[in-house]
């Protein structure tokens, strides 16, 4: 640090730099609605401090569908929060928060199309408001798990139940996690992975994708 | 590209207003961007900076001497990520950058990528 003369340095300070071996990145995308834990999820496996990505969204992208509490005159900045995660010495993933209004997910982008694929953090409390990412993301070819986050006050709701009042595909994971825990955190990202991997290989071998469905 | 003023103190300059934005990109959008920048789109730096150069020219060159992803990059310059894509684009152009791809969709469903991610994923 401040070895660049007497500029102030802006950028990662200097154990947050990627090796200069880091030749591809991917990404997954935690979707959910505000304050469901999707900065805590990315901040509890990231290996830097999560940072924030803006963009702006002027009059003309605010329009078709009505969201309440974005204010609609001028333009609006819409952030996420995301991690990073060196998975090797050419890869690293990068983990993206981002709010389920389908409208912010167009702002950046690439965001989805480009995604490994994503986790929706649903909290029981407010499951209605899960609804419409799910059918978003299924509209969208996105391959998805749900991850229900376990908040201290939350009535505790078997997974089948949840499953039920998601009405999710029945090849659709969902898994319990405390976004807090890392292990936890890390744990809902390799259901995922699970997940993708068979997704990747049932399409490979069609035969043998009925008697891998579990 | 038109240089940014020198006095321009007002508070809407100060947090990125609609104005600052406009003049660090020239008022180019859409038309001065490469399609295929991403948010995961790695960028390092090919070319020392020149005192010469816009500031926010200036400070990705310095940031990007390691690789670093365009989200790093806004997180950092504090820019939204169309204005970045923007003066990134220029840097491509004049070759003081080179760009990783991000890996993209097709890519994202090899067998092979999703395992070393879970193997990644399982020393954390």
């Amino acid at each position: 640090m401040g070895s660049r003369g007497s500029e102030p340095a802006i950028g990662p300070a200097h154990e947050n730099t990627l090796p200069a071996s880091v030749t591809a990145a991917v990404k997954i995308v935690v979707v959910g609605g505000f304050g469901v834990g999707k900065t805590t999820l990315v901040g509890s496996v990231s290996e830097i401090r999560p940072l924030r990505t803006e963009e702006t969204m002027t009059e003309a992208s605010v329009g078709v569908d009505d969201v309440r509490g974005v204010e609609q005159k001028g333009a609006t900045t819409v952030a996420m929060d995301f991690g990073r995660i060196s998975i090797n010495e050419e890869l690293v993933l990068y983990l993206f928060g981002t709010p389920g209004q389908q409208r912010f997910w167009f702002l950046w982008t690439g965001l989805f199309e480009g995604a490994l694929g994503a986790v929706v953090l649903v909290d029981t409390r407010r499951l209605e408001a899960s609804f419409d990412v799910i059918g978003r993301l299924e509209d969208g070819g996105v391959p998805f798990i749900v991850a229900v986050n376990v908040f201290p006050d939350s009535p505790t709701h078997p997974l089948d139940e949840v499953r039920a009042a998601l009405d999710l595909p029945a090849a659709v994971p969902i898994v319990a996690c405390d976004a807090r825990s890392r292990a936890s955190s890390r744990d809902t990202l390799l259901a995922l992975m699970r997940y993708l991997y068979w997704l990747s290989t049932r399409s490979a071998a069609p035969v043998a994708a009925c008697a891998a469905t579990e | 590209m038109r240089p940014p003023p020198v006095n321009d103190a007002s508070s809407a300059w100060a947090q990125g207003g609609p104005e600052r934005l406009y003049v660090i990109t020239g008022g180019r959008s859409a038309s001065g961007r490469r399609a295929d920048l991403d948010l995961v789109t790695l960028v390092v730096t090919r070319a020392m900076a020149r005192p010469e150069m816009q500031p926010e020219h200036a400070a990705i060159l310095r940031m990007c001497d390691y690789p670093l992803s365009m989200a790093e990059i806004t997180a950092y310059l504090r820019l939204p990520f169309s204005v970045v894509a923007v003066l990134v684009s220029d840097l491509l152009r004049d070759s003081f950058v080179e760009v990783r791809a991000a890996v993209r969709a097709g890519g994202t469903s090899d067998p092979e990528l999703l395992k070393a991610v879970m193997y990644g994923l399982q020393r954390l």
